[in-house]
């Protein structure tokens, strides 16, 4: 699990050592280790139940770790109420207050830090505008939309000038067309005001875009951390290779250097650090299989048996005659029915170390 | 349009039990008694002597410092109860009903005997060498009962609301830098007022009328707007006089509820 060096974040900001959480006896999180910088945008994706929220609690203070130590510029936190910690949170639910306008929703920081009326009206002014609120101060919560409760959950936050912004799951609640717009906002927003993002979600294309470093979770433990490129291309095991995009994965093995056998053919591949007749996981993108009408111009030949539209590509279902089914995405559409040649370049080949766990190793 | 008649039962039993009686209290306060339809304004003009206007006054008083002691004793209750584990927060509640179901009458005698001149709070002071101490038949005594009366009607409409307040706001005030006493402050509360409203209005409704309290631990000479009415309806059969009281006492009421309802209480913002 090593990590990027990323050139535009700067000194540790935020370090969890060895979190362990549990609720009622039952693991929530395990052997948590994760060091995030000034400046960077962190991603917690895993799919549902597998302690995002919890760990985002945890560094809000909002939740104590059963043991392992919070770290806040250097500092041990563990034991600093929620209400001492200079993070603002925005919440799943936005947790907006209802007896408070939108002004005094976004001012409601400022004023429990006795700041002065006029300091405070600028800056819920230049929040307002940041989110592009403007002119929403008198409205209620409740007359606002989803996504602009989402907005003034964010001025919220961000009028603080918190040093780190905890984001969980801040526009699932969004359609697809408002949550892209957000997206690029917010990702605007971190890098103009240099917050610290740890944002939370469990849509990997989300995850891809937006972050710096991208912390993949499955189970209460970290299965991967990098940056989106290296957990995209690189994936550590099936279960990111499978939870990052779609993945074709197959069982393989590796003949000799940069040579690989699956699906009952040779491929050459780029991976070196393999044994002689080592088994391996597979990894292909569907993206990556190259097809040719002309069965021959393939390596492989698999008969299409279904075709979706999916906008920019079309994604099909060949099946090989060994049973085996490859999904693919390509721009080119070739008819159920018809039989393909399928060919992968090497780099697109991606080795995994077979996974060790238990008994299932000596079946093979 | 169509009308719905399910509502008719409903209306029905409006008519039936409450503008009938409303009405006929209302006929009885206009009309000179046994005077058939002879219309009269005597009875309203005696409810504003001196002598009754104290009476009310002093209802009045009396129920606004119960209803709050009711508050101060009720909204820490109502507290810990919305705050206490799912399964101790059943037997809290069921040690607070409990009490209730018992006979109103037979919980305010139980203070009678506890207060008495030989009761069992002047037989402990008596042990101490104090004492006896009076401590019945006085203002003080009469609130008492009204608060162990009616607290429960003030802390669980309070309970309801804090029980259905969404934790996520309070842990959004601390994130924004508010220390417990001042989430209170600025988020609990507030948002916990409507509750306070029904509780306070559950409260001096009941204080304000009551007879029953005022004459077992007033001992009579302590009388209230409550007691005076009953006095008019089953002693002197003054019912006249008796229904121009309870439709003033009605009005107070209506007056009081009006003007809690009118301080809507989302629009105001945080108290601080
Ligand atoms: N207060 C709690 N008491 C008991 N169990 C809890 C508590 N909070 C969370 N859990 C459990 O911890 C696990 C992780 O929960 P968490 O909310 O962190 O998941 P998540 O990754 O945020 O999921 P989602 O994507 O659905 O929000 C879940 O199994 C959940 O049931
Ligand atoms: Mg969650």
């Amino acid at each position: 699990m090593t990590r990027d060096n990323l050139s535009n974040v700067g000194a540790e900001m935020i370090r969890l050592v060895d979190i362990h959480k549990e609720f009622d006896g039952v693991t929530v999180l395990d052997r948590i280790n994760l060091s995030i910088a000034k400046n960077e945008f962190v991603t917690l994706l895993g799919p549902s139940g597998c302690g995002k929220t919890t760990m985002l609690r945890i560094i809000g203070g909002f939740e104590s770790a059963t043991t392992g130590d919070v770290l806040f510029d250097g500092e041990r936190i563990n034991d600093i109420p929620a209400y001492q910690r200079k993070v603002n949170t925005v919440f799943q639910r936005y947790a907006l207050f209802p007896h408070l306008n939108v002004f005094e929703n976004i001012a409601f920081g400022l004023r429990i830090a006795k700041k002065d009326v006029k300091e405070i009206r600028d800056k819920v002014q230049s929040a307002l505008e940041l989110v592009e609120m403007l002119g929403f101060e008198k409205r209620t919560i409740q007359s606002l939309s989803g996504g602009q409760q989402q907005r003034v959950a964010i001025a919220r936050a961000v009028v603080n000038e918190p040093k780190v912004l905890l984001l969980d799951e801040p526009l699932a609640a969004l359609d697809l067309k408002l949550r892209k717009e957000m997206q690029l906002e917010l990702k605007n927003m971190q890098k103009q005001l240099g917050i610290t993002f740890v944002f939370v979600t469990h849509d990997q294309e989300e995850a891809l875009t937006m972050s710096d470093t991208v912390v993949v979770m499955k189970e209460g433990i970290i299965q991967q951390i990098g940056s989106p490129i290296n957990v995209y291309n690189e994936p550590t095991n099936i279960f990111v290779a499978d939870f990052i995009g779609e993945s074709i994965i197959l069982e393989g093995r590796y003949l000799e250097h940069c040579m690989v056998e699956f699906a009952g053919q040779k491929f050459p591949c780029v991976d070196i650090d393999f044994a002689p007749m080592e088994q391996v996981d597979v990894v292909i993108r569907p993206e990556d299989v190259d097809i040719a009408d002309d069965p021959a111009e393939g390596v492989l030949q698999a008969k299409v048996s279904s075709v979706v539209f999916k906008g920019v590509h079309y994604e099909m279902l060949a099946e090989t005659d060994d049973g085996l089914e490859w999904m693919i995405h390509s721009t080119t559409m070739a008819p159920i029915g018809q039989v393909i040649g399928m060919s992968i370049k090497p780099d697109n080949i991606h080795l995994m170390k077979k996974e060790t766990k238990g008994p299932e190793v000596t079946a093979s | 349009m169509k009308r719905n008649w399910l509502l008719y039962p409903y209306v029905v039993w409006m008519i039936l039990f409450t503008v009938v009686p409303i009405l006929l209290v209302f006929y009885y306060s206009v009309t000179v008694q046994g005077g058939g339809f002879s219309l009269t304004m005597a009875h309203y003009a005696r409810v504003f002597e001196p002598l009754y206007m104290s009476v009310i006054w002093r209802s009045i008083q009396l129920a606004l410092v119960s209803t709050i002691a009711c508050f101060i004793l009720g909204y820490p209750v109502a507290m810990i109860l919305a705050n206490s584990p799912d399964k101790q927060q059943f037997s809290l509640i069921v040690l607070f009903v409990v009490p209730m179901w018992m006979n109103f009458l037979a919980r305010t005698y139980a203070w009678l005997s506890i207060m008495e001149n030989n009761g069992i709070i002047n037989a402990f002071l008596g042990l101490i060498g104090v004492g006896p101490l009076s401590l019945l038949y006085n203002a003080g005594a009469v609130v008492l009962g009204m608060v162990y009366n009616y607290v429960p009607f003030m802390v669980f409409p309070i309970y309801t609301v804090l029980r259905k307040l969404d934790p996520s706001l309070i842990e959004a005030a601390e994130d924004l830098g508010a220390n417990p006493v001042r989430s209170f402050l600025k988020v609990t509360f507030p948002l916990s007022l409507p509750g306070v409203l029904s509780g306070v209005t559950m409260v001096f409704m009941p204080s304000v009328t009551t007879f029953a309290i005022s004459q077992l631990l007033g001992g009579g000479q302590f009388t209230l707007i409550g007691n005076l009415i009953e006095q008019q309806y089953l002693r002197t059969y003054d019912w006249g006089f008796g229904s121009a009281l309870s439709i003033i006492l009605m009005i107070i009421i209506l007056i009081s509820m009006g003007l809690m309802s009118r301080s809507n209480v989302y629009e105001e913002g945080g108290l601080i």
